[in-house]
């Protein structure tokens, strides 16, 4: 799809009169994309000798890496949990809308959900590139059944689950499959996680930890076994204690495993989090934060009662903002950081040369004026002049 | 010779580049008629510090130059006189250089021509003085085995046939560099003194660059400032040169 070949002959284009997100901070910096792909130009310009085909003015926006989503359970009335005939529209549609947020990738998100559910919306959901149609499917976060009963927050309690004996046997029955499965959201304090863990680890999906009760001591056993994500810091777990910081303690834990980074998801609408607690975990960690909205059907409708699973939840307005830290340090938090966490940083996240140039065009106060996929303009504001 | 004194490091980058601005508009260039400019050349070209990064960085990323017209020496090929003597037949293809823009070394070296360079040597493979190789080693993370021992440069007698030389000094660690360079004779060990012989030269310096100069030469220059900034000022505009193309050109000052 990529190949060199095809890549050198299509044309190039050159980004101008902007300030491009590169090695954490804001330069200013012309963007040269070519195939789809963020080209290098000092080598276009001594190796191949040549000048970009065609040339945008960006009119001084900010250019950053385009967001990904790690953590998002629908929106526009659709909800990724409902069993439904044809999921693909409801993922399609959710996809689409999001580029003009800027999002150019996500992992669709389940909630805890009978078998049923499981069985039948996974196989839906492939991973799937992003472009006109939408925003890129990176693969499916499962949040729940294995989590705690005392913070299940606003998952059903009846679905929940523990692992049985075979636990990792449990798993597979209980989801139908792991193919198109990303990330696994569990509670290590459950029995037999610790296998679980490293089963899921050995098959590339990340695993996180939430709705949980675990101590600090269960939480560092299972980074050791792999975890590498916590599930919406602060919010269905423990609260910081200091004999015993809970999950929360992992961000300055010393028990981690040599050169592990452990990643955090925070949900930074004002809401789920105080700010001033949002900055404390950003001063303590800032290069494990990583922005999820959590999104929930509702997102992008009015007021009033809508699902989320197999609940009813009731909105109330909406607000979202990042709080407290620098401009690069949020537009990184947004996609650097979970495209680290999923290990794709070489392509996505990032305005490196060779990467995949998905990336947003922001004015100063970061609203999106333009979501770009692939080096091709995906959305664009109404008073955008791109 | 013109010896322009600035305050600063700023003033005087800033007075060089506008005077470069100026010399290429007058030169009124076109498809047809380039204006050749001749910069000092030097690194092999696979280092991060390498002169092909520096040019870009500092120069060609901000301009719309096309590649073609770029020509820089390639450290890397593989006979290496014959790439000095091409570049030397494609600077006589180019019609020759309008104006050769550079520095000097705190051993008076103009481009690569280290002290005891011929000054009527041509594009060649030069071997670096010592203080060459150490004043290099922060490119290259202090490691002096890592520095570069030879280079390609364009020589003594190339930047001679330039048809303007302009020549950048700033910093008292230049100063010795530049009072030999002007105030004592031609010699081969302080390279940069053969433009003495040059029918057009500008040397930019500031303040500190000029401690080991008379005060009778510093006070001569910079009570001629007043005419020598008549070459900046007014600072011409492509845009505006094309209605002045039909009013008579005025010659600018020269000495």
């Amino acid at each position: 799809m990529r190949g060199g070949q095809v890549a050198a002959r299509a044309p190039v284009i050159q980004f101008t009169n902007c300030r491009i997100l590169r090695g954490g901070t804001l330069l200013r910096e012309d963007l040269w994309v070519r195939g789809g792909r963020i080209l290098d130009p000092e080598k276009l310009f001594f190796e191949e000798r040549r000048v970009a085909d065609e040339q945008r003015d960006c009119g001084g926006c900010i250019l950053a890496p385009g967001f990904i989503d790690v953590q998002i359970n629908g929106g526009f009335g659709v909800d990724f949990s409902q069993a439904s005939e044809d999921v693909g529209s409801g993922v399609a549609l959710v996809a689409r809308r999001i580029l003009s947020h800027g999002v150019t990738s996500f992992c669709p998100t389940l909630v805890t959900s009978p078998l049923e559910v499981y069985h039948k919306v996974l196989p839906q959901i492939p991973v799937k590139s992003g472009g006109p149609h939408g925003a890129g499917v990176l693969g499916v976060h499962l949040e729940g059944p294995f989590i705690s009963w005392e913070k299940r927050g606003a998952h059903p309690e009846a679905h929940l689950r523990s692992f049985e004996a075979d636990a990792f046997q449990d798993v597979l029955a209980t989801y139908g499959g792991l193919d198109n499965v990303r990330i696994v959201t569990l509670a290590p304090e459950l029995g037999h996680s610790h296998e679980v863990i490293r089963e899921l680890t050995a098959l590339g999906i990340c695993v996180s930890l939430g709705h949980s009760v675990a101590d600090l001591g269960t939480a560092e056993e299972a980074v050791q076994s792999g975890a590498t994500f916590i599930t919406h810091l602060f919010n269905a777990m423990l609260p910081f204690h200091h004999r015993d910081p809970g999950i929360v303690g992992l961000l300055t834990s010393d028990r981690l495993p040599a050169g592990r980074r452990i990643f955090y998801g925070m949900i930074a609408d004002g809401i789920h989090t105080n700010p001033a607690a949002l900055r404390i975990a950003h001063r303590a960690h800032p290069k494990g934060l990583v922005l999820v909205t959590d999104a929930v059907p509702a997102l992008g409708l009015g007021d009033g009662r809508h699902t989320l699973g197999q609940q009813e939840v009731e909105v109330d307005g909406l607000t979202a903002y990042v709080a407290g830290c620098s401009v690069e340090s949020a537009l990184e938090a947004a996609s650097l950081h979970p495209a680290q966490l999923l290990g794709l940083e070489k392509c996505k996240g990032t305005l490196d040369f060779g990467a995949d140039a998905d990336f947003v065009v922001l004015d100063d106060s970061l609203h999106v004026r333009a979501t770009y996929i692939s080096g091709e303009l995906v959305w664009q504001a109404e008073e955008a002049r791109l | 010779m013109k010896l322009i004194i600035l305050d600063n490091y700023s003033q005087a980058s800033e007075w060089a580049a506008k005077y470069i601005r100026n010399r290429i508009i007058q030169f009124n260039p076109g498809p047809d008629k380039y204006f050749t400019l001749g910069l000092p050349t030097g690194l092999p070209r696979d280092h991060p510090e390498s002169y092909h990064s520096f040019m870009w960085n500092n120069f060609f990323k901000h301009i719309d130059i096309h590649p073609e017209n770029t020509h820089i020496l390639d450290g890397n090929a593989a006979d290496l006189q014959a790439e000095c003597d091409v570049f030397e037949e494609k600077i006589k293809a180019a019609g020759g250089i309008e104006l050769f823009v550079g520095g000097i070394g705190p051993d008076g070296h103009i481009a690569f021509n280290e002290p005891g360079s011929s000054l009527v040597s041509r594009t060649r493979v030069k071997t670096l003085a010592m203080d060459t190789i150490l004043a290099n080693a922060r490119f290259f993370d202090g490691d002096l085995a890592k520095v570069p021992t030879m280079a390609l440069t364009v020589g003594v007698g190339t930047v001679m046939d330039a048809r303007e030389v302009m020549i950048l000094i700033t910093g008292a660690h230049k100063a010795f560099a530049l009072y030999k360079a002007i105030e004592e004779g031609v010699n081969h060990m302080w390279t940069v003194s053969a433009f003495q012989q040059h029918p057009r030269t500008v040397f930019v310096c500031d303040e500190d660059a000029t401690l080991e100069l008379k005060v009778k030469t510093v006070k001569y220059f910079k009570g001629l400032m007043l005419v020598h900034n008549k070459l900046v000022d007014p600072l011409y505009s492509i845009k505006e040169k094309e209605i002045e193309k039909s009013q008579s050109s005025k010659k600018p000052y020269s000495d």
